[in-house]
């Protein structure tokens, strides 16, 4: 089974990488974009069959250490 | 005074905190992480660099070894911890200290010169100065800028939490003296009970004349006080 899971900053939360991608699109042109916030994807492969069973582990794993929870939020999505 | 100085793959920074606590009278010994528990120390420091990699968040996998378990449980009933640079982002990864270190503002790593406001002078890390001295140290870090939300910060302000804020040479704390955006100007903070320490500055790096600078050997001079330079550890 994998699972997937979304890192992104709070909202509120300064995002300096998201601005400076969102002042290099804007010098390529693309004039269009209104915000850009950057995350990280994490990517699991688990042993287990168990779709609730990795759904919680997972959450186990994001509060413990993928993610940060002052300042991030996660999304866990079990892929297969 | 007996400082336990850890080691992770990626720090870089444990013989300039070494020699630190020697210029204060203290006895340090570098310690590697692999290691289960502590030694018996007075002090545990937790130096800068860029452990693991900066993998995943700076200080964040480092954060989860076992040693640092120890070092928690031990901070918890009263050891004094010292954190600098990547140490102080491990201890908000282990939740010793509130908030969290982002990228700094401006995106760039930044390695200059550095003043700061010595907030109070009744902490174990600050009896030798002067409360409101400004003390020129040494930044050099691309994710330091410090982030709790409003609550947070009001009850770090509120409880005498903020020991160290960016200021300029004249000890005016100003937008233009803060390195990396860090909230309300805050260079390093304390826990409520006092003895857990985490800023982002570099103290060891200004405790000899050739450094520049010899404004940081208080913060090392006061924790030799407090423990008493020569003694052994219980």
């Amino acid at each position: 089974m994998k699972a997937r899971v979304t890192v992104t900053l709070k909202n509120g939360v300064l995002d300096p990488q998201g601005k400076a991608i969102h002042h290099a699109l804007d010098a390529l042109g693309f004039s269009g974009v209104e915000d850009v916030r950057q995350g990280k994807l994490i990517e699991l492969e688990l042993a287990g069959s168990d779709r609730a069973s990795a759904e919680r582990e997972v959450a186990d794993m994001s509060e413990k250490l993928l993610a940060n929870t002052v300042i991030e939020n996660y999304a866990i999505e079990i892929v297969e | 005074m007996k400082a336990a100085i850890i080691l992770f793959p990626g720090t870089n920074r444990e013989r300039d905190m070494a020699a630190a606590i020697r210029r204060a009278g203290g006895m340090p010994e570098i310690v590697w992480h692999g290691e289960p528990t502590l030694p018996a120390c007075d002090v545990a420091i937790l130096p800068g660099g860029f452990s693991y990699g900066d993998y995943l968040r700076c200080g964040a996998i480092a954060a989860h070894s076992p040693i640092l378990r120890d070092v928690v449980q031990k901070a918890n009933s009263g050891l004094t911890v010292l954190g600098v640079c990547n140490g102080f982002q491990m201890l908000l990864e282990t939740g010793l200290l509130p908030g969290a270190l982002m990228r700094n503002e401006s995106i760039k790593f930044v390695c200059h010169d550095a003043h700061l406001t010595v907030e109070r002078s009744d902490t174990r890390f600050t009896r030798a100065y002067n409360a409101g001295a400004v003390a020129q140290v040494v930044v050099a870090h691309g994710d330091g800028n410090y982030f709790a939300d409003e609550a947070t910060l009001d009850r770090l302000e509120g409880e005498g939490q903020v020991l160290f804020r960016y200021c300029d040479t004249e000890g005016a704390v100003t937008e233009t003296a803060n390195p990396n955006g860090s909230q309300r100007n805050i260079a390093g903070i304390i826990n409520a009970k006092g003895n857990v320490l985490g800023m982002m500055p570099h103290p060891e790096d200004a405790t000899a004349a050739f450094q520049g600078s010899t404004d940081g050997l208080g913060l090392f001079r006061s924790l030799s006080g407090f423990f008493g330079p020569g003694r052994e550890a219980a």
